[in-house]
């Protein structure tokens, strides 16, 4: 699985883009975030508060209780702020 | 209709002559362009830098693009994002419409930059005199955006 950190995330998080093999439980972005949290301090400093956070699946913006799988490409980004 | 995600600057005058070029059908242009301020919450801001999600931006954009061009009947559409670092007074967007008459082109402008505030994937973080800080999004325009909802045009 494709993950992509953007803004202060991967500032926290130290990386912008990984692929992962996390545990077949992790089958939604809730609980991937769950699994990435055991993994350090700047995941667990990223994800300390899940509702400033957005999700992305497969570029398309998605809600933390979508189904996610092995091949797809997963993006966390906080609200954006363009234009 | 025509995206464009880029890091140049570019000229205003020139993107508008070139999306009106040979269309006698046009009558309205309405265009809105973000420029970088040199202060933000008090703060002199020297750089502004935009991150984006390159995957996720242009299909965004078209996306919102497209709607417009359903919505209202345009004879032309542009939207040109910038990214990477840009200092006061330079261009950020452009978005325009052109239309027959100007109401579509001011509704399908109005509409893609209310879209694309909440749903195209751009970061800024900007170099103030206290530092960089990533900037806030603001509550008010998801509220921009979700007026739209409820209006046929």
């Amino acid at each position: 699985m494709k993950l992509l950190y953007f803004a202060w995330l991967r500032q926290k998080i130290g990386l912008g883009e990984e692929t992962v093999s996390p545990p077949e439980s992790a089958s939604t972005p809730t609980a991937l975030v769950d699994w990435l949290r055991t993994r350090g301090d700047g995941y667990a400093l990223a994800f300390s508060d899940i509702s400033a956070i957005k999700v992305a699946i497969n570029q398309e913006f998605a809600s933390f209780d979508d189904p996610i799988s092995d091949g797809d490409e997963v993006a966390f980004f906080p609200p954006v702020t363009g234009g | 209709m025509a995206i464009r995600v880029q890091r140049p600057i570019f000229d205003i005058g020139v993107e508008l002559s070139d999306l009106t070029a040979d269309n006698p059908r046009i009558g309205g242009l309405c265009c809105f362009t973000g420029l970088v301020r040199d202060m933000n919450n008090g703060d002199a801001v020297a750089t502004l830098t935009l991150e984006h999600y390159p995957g996720m931006t242009h299909k965004q954009l078209a996306k919102i693009e497209a709607e417009a061009n359903e919505r209202w009947a345009l004879e032309a559409s542009l939207i040109i994002h910038r990214y990477g670092t840009m200092l006061p007074e330079e261009p950020i967007v452009l978005v325009a419409a052109a239309s027959a008459h100007r109401h579509d082109a001011f509704a399908a402008c109005q509409f893609m930059m209310d879209y694309l505030k909440t749903d195209a994937p751009f970061w800024k973080v900007e170099d103030t005199d206290q530092g960089a800080r990533w900037v806030d999004s603001r509550d008010s325009d998801a509220t921009a955006k979700a007026r739209w909802r409820d209006r046929e045009s």
